[in-house]
């Protein structure tokens, strides 16, 4: 067998490490070396988003990154992006508000992806969210309701900012 | 406040039952990435399988060579179809009654057809050694056109059927020739033809696509040596018929097989087939005495596992000078690729085709379906559709078109004045079905209103006159649709997949603190059966929907059922969930009698309680009831509260919808934009309106892919062209319109709930709405047929074709 290579991640705060062959895919590495199964494979190529996960403070396709170019990297999935106490979210809980899945396939990749959408700009138009969400594909919702729950996101996590400052 | 002094209504809201927009209880796992999907899942020692395929579209497979793959360190088995042989697998049957090649047997008749699988102890070690397989090959020339296919000197694709002259439906006329299918009157619709004022002809086609959902199929296979039992996990949209199949084909006894639908990433028809992933993998379990994964890549899902439509539709539409339509004729020539591996009940070789009457009273019908063998992947699915509904409805939308262009008629105006009227249902089709219930007229004029069509015609006038005048070079199409579904498959007198009746079924147990487990034969792929299945049984119950857990997809504890798919749960589940609702309130009528010392007839229930008659203060709840259940000795009734039915249904249900889109075409760049979708659907009681709403987005925005730009699309060499997602087209959240959702209700007279189902609707009644839009922009140039899909390009040659173009 090839020659593995010692990976360490960030992966949601926690210090994680493993070996793997250097051309393994990041998402294979998540998904089955760590276990980290809530970003899914959808083509491998790229263009589905599926894979999506926040890799120093970028959204990337998790399937078009070799874990040897992950090492050392900070890495956010979307079972980081719940609460300290386990409750969901804002945008988990605005996606489950807002009927924004079906089959759940696309979810995890659509969540990280606006979770970096909403920091990249906090105030998005409906067509800066339609833009800025298209490297993400859904088969089961038509995107109506996710747009409609990053909006509703968007409020509430300023509306949060807001009484906090 | 206490359930014993809270108002009725206050009761009911507390239940969330039907008509809820209930929140739906799978979300808080999805939302954290704790779905459990079939690559989620990870056996100890499992191995991984890959196949070798096939870059021909049509050869003889010479030779197999797997010496230098074995090498590859971390491979344990590499299968052929030589292996497969002694065990009698190397071939399965279709659900169409014909039979298909597990892995490539002498020779391979499509791109991408299986021909060796590797086994390996990880993926990449499997896809390596897929490189090293080394196999000979010889090529055949290759048809790919099922006209050309049915020519007398095409070349012969099935060569294991030289000479039967007799298919699963009946003869076979040519070599490449599958199956003719008749319906209808063919005498007396030539006659109608021969005698009417004004007939309109066209070739409709509708070409291939493929479902495509996000999450590709696979499954793991885990052969227990010790046991001897089989568990099979798998993206299976029927579960309890694939149990059924993998013993029939295996020869393992059925109760030594359980398969598993975990959470499944959609369906839309996929998932309903068998495929050579799964019988491998289960060989190699056999084999290896390891679980074994399998899951296809998205290459291998648009190239390999399934297609849907394909059908050329030559139609002949008469009509009074008036617009009233006398006759309809129909000749589809059905392209099946290389194998028959439709998924349809045994007696509808071309499914349901045979609603392409459509929404209108035709007297006199007649259509005849030709299956064709040709060098394309096999597997013709129902794509978000019930069984073919999808084509006919495309075709019959297109043929009033059409007709409405030759009577120079407004379409909308033409619809109209043939709907079948409320008070001729339950109306008999001319090709033979029995439609439940409708209102075509009321949803008609909604709809028509909602968009201000008038106005809206006023308005693309407008535009014309510009046009002409050189003011702008867009156009406006104004698209119609009013579409019948028929969904619910079906009576066991009819509808049968392997032999097995399309019944469903629901089990129900009343746990004795007064919650609820329901465990039904269907399984949920995104349409949040967990949600709307508890809220039906607690509108029936009295027992709140949150304290019902609704299980499915494992057939070691599921009643046995046909699965999900041509919007069935809905109307056969789901009324087997109310029926055995209806058998645990029968049995708790009888226990609240006696609890309150009256007769059982003095009792009636009341949202979740039973009162007695004229004595409202005196009661009893279901929650109460049901402890009494396990903690009472009752006279004649056995302890427990327990129910299971299984339903077949008297009849299918006929959902109906009117869909208008507004489209601006820009003529010299082929550059679309819709403006308004309007989608109007009429799917009887509805149980819970947000998930309605999203079924038709979702729906709706397949539809939208179709008609503008999605397709499998071959070469003549039989070189797949769109086999990634850079070729095939599904919308992002950039292109994809926004809809506005209508309904009106005209319940189900047969179903205990009068719900029809909803989920195919949007996809069935979207196609031809968007595709009559892109014609509708043009008619005034003079064109009346231009086949999907509407893409960019293809919508500039109509512009170029019409001399638009200066
Ligand atoms: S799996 Fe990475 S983009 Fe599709
Ligand atoms: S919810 Fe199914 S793919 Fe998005």
């Amino acid at each position: 067998m090839a020659n593995k290579m010692h990976v360490k991640l960030t992966l949601n705060g926690q210090q994680v490490e493993g070996l793997a062959e250097p051309r393994t895919l990041l998402i294979h590495f998540l998904r089955e070396n760590l276990n980290v199964t809530g970003p899914h494979i959808g083509c491998e190529t790229s263009h589905c988003g599926a894979c999506t996960v926040d890799m120093n403070g970028k959204s990337v396709k998790s399937c078009t990154v070799f874990v040897a170019q992950a090492n050392g990297a900070e890495v956010t999935t979307v079972e980081g992006l719940v609460n300290p106490d386990g409750s969901l979210g804002v945008i988990q809980e605005m996606f489950r508000e807002h009927h924004g899945l079906q089959c759940g396939f696309c979810t995890p990749g659509m969540i990280t992806r606006a979770h970096r959408l909403l920091q990249e700009n906090p105030r998005p138009t409906e067509e800066e969210v339609r833009f800025g969400m298209a490297g993400n594909l859904c088969r089961c919702t038509g995107y109506q309701n996710i747009v409609k729950a990053i909006l509703a996101s968007a409020d509430m996590l300023n509306a949060q900012k807001e009484a906090a400052e | 406040m206490n359930d014993q002094v809270m108002s009725p209504e206050q009761r009911a809201a507390n239940l969330k039952g039907m008509g809820c927009a209930r929140k739906r209880v799978e979300d808080v796992r999805f939302t954290q990435g704790k779905g459990r999907y079939v690559d989620d899942i990870k056996l100890d020692g499992m191995l991984f399988g890959d196949f070798v395929r096939s870059p021909y579209a049509h050869a003889r497979v010479v030779s197999v060579d797997t010496s230098e793959a074995m090498k590859v360190p971390g491979v344990v088995a590499v299968l052929t179809a030589q292996d497969l042989a002694p065990l009698g697998l190397h071939w399965m049957p279709t659900l169409a009654g014909d039979r298909q090649m597990v892995l490539a047997d002498g020779k391979v008749l499509f791109q991408g057809q299986e021909v060796a699988f590797v086994v390996a102890s990880d993926r990449y070690a499997a896809a390596d050694a897929v490189e090293k397989v080394v196999v000979e090959y010889e090529e055949l020339p290759v048809v790919v056109d099922p006209f050309k296919a049915l020519e007398p000197d095409a070349p012969v694709l099935r060569e294991d059927l030289e000479g039967k002259m007799t298919g699963a439906h009946g003869p076979r006329r040519h070599h490449n020739h599958i199956f003719t299918w008749e319906q209808g009157d063919k005498d007396a619709t030539e006659a109608v033809l021969a005698g009417a004022d004004v007939v309109a002809e066209e070739m409709v086609y509708y070409h291939r696509t493929h479902p495509s959902p996000l999450e590709t199929c696979g499954c793991v296979a885990a052969m227990d040596k010790v046991t001897g039992k089989l568990t099979l996990y798998g993206t299976f949209q029927a579960p309890h018929a694939i149990r059924t199949v993998v013993s029939l084909i295996s020869g393992l006894a059925e109760h030594n097989i359980r398969v598993i639908s975990p959470d499944i990433g959609g369906g839309f028809g996929n998932k309903v087939g068998a495929y050579s992933g799964y019988v491998c993998s289960v060989v190699a379990s056999i084999v290896t005495g390891k679980p074994v994964k399998w899951v296809e890549d998205r290459m291998e899902n648009l190239m390999s596992t399934a297609f849907a439509r394909d059908y050329w539709m030559h139609g002949k539409i008469a009509a009074t000078k008036e617009g009233k339509i006398t006759g309809l004729w129909c000749h589809t020539t059905a392209d099946h690729g290389g194998f028959d591996a439709c998924a349809d009940p045994t007696k509808f070789p071309a499914g349901f085709m045979n609603i392409c009457t459509g929404s209108y009273d035709i007297p006199t019908a007649y259509l005849a379906v030709d299956g064709v063998y040709t060098n394309k992947a096999p597997g013709g699915v129902a794509y978000r559709c019930s069984f073919r509904v999808t084509e006919a409805a495309y075709f019959i939308e297109r043929m009033i078109e059409v007709l409405a262009i030759k009577l120079g008629m407004d379409a909308a105006e033409l619809r109209r004045i043939n709907f079948i009227r409320k008070d001729q249902f339950p109306y008999q089709s001319a090709l033979g079905w029995e439609y439940d219930s409708g209102d075509y007229h009321t949803a008609w004029e909604k709809a028509l209103n909602a968009v201000g069509y008038d106005a809206l015609r006023k308005e693309q006038a407008q535009r014309l006159e510009d046009f002409k005048a050189g003011k702008t070079r867009k156009l406006i199409g104004i698209g119609l649709t009013h579409f019948t579904e028929i969904v619910g498959a079906g009576p066991v007198k009819n509808c049968d997949i392997l032999g097995l009746g399309m019944f469903d079924s629901c089990e129900i147990r009343i746990h004795p603190t007064g919650s609820a487990i329901a465990r039904l034969g269907t399984i949920s792929q995104g349409q949040g059966h967990a949600t709307t299945f508890a809220q039906i049984l607690a509108s029936e119950i009295g027992i709140p929907a949150d304290n019902i857990t609704v299980e499915e997809g494992d057939t070691d504890t599921a009643p046995y059922g046909l699965g999900t798919y041509g919007s069935r749960s809905t109307p056969v589940a789901g009324a087997a969930t109310a029926m055995a609702g209806r058998k645990i309130r029968a049995k708790a009528q009888m226990i609240a009698a006696w609890l309150l010392e009256v007769h059982d007839d003095d009792v009636e229930f009341d949202v979740d309680r039973f009162v007695v008659k004229g004595a409202p203060e005196r009661f009893k709840t279901m929650k109460e009831i049901a402890f009494a259940a396990y903690n009472q000795a009752i006279p004649g009734l056995e302890p427990g509260l327990e129910a299971v039915s299984y339903y077949d249904p008297p009849n299918m249900t006929y959902p109906f919808g009117a869909y208008i889109c507004v489209m601006e075409i820009d003529v010299d760049t082929g550059v679309h934009e819709v403006r308004q979708f309007y989608a109007l659907d009429d799917c009887g009681t509805r149980i819970n309106p947000m998930v309605i709403e999203g079924q038709i987005h979702g729906g709706a925005t397949e539809g939208y892919a179709i008609a503008m730009g999605q397709e499998i699309a071959y070469d003549d060499m039989g070189n797949h062209k769109s086999a990634t997602l850079m070729d095939f087209f599904i919308p992002t959240s950039w292109e994809t319109p926004t809809y506005q959702t209508d309904f009106t209700v005209t319940p189900s007279p047969h179903h205990p709930i009068g719900a029809k189902g909803v989920g195919e609707s949007p996809n069935v009644g979207s196609v031809p709405c968007f595709s009559n839009a892109v014609h509708d922009a043009f008619r005034p140039f003079g064109l009346t047929q231009s086949h999907m899909p509407h893409d960019q390009w293809r919508i500039w040659k109509i512009a170029n074709d019409l001399g638009l173009h200066g």
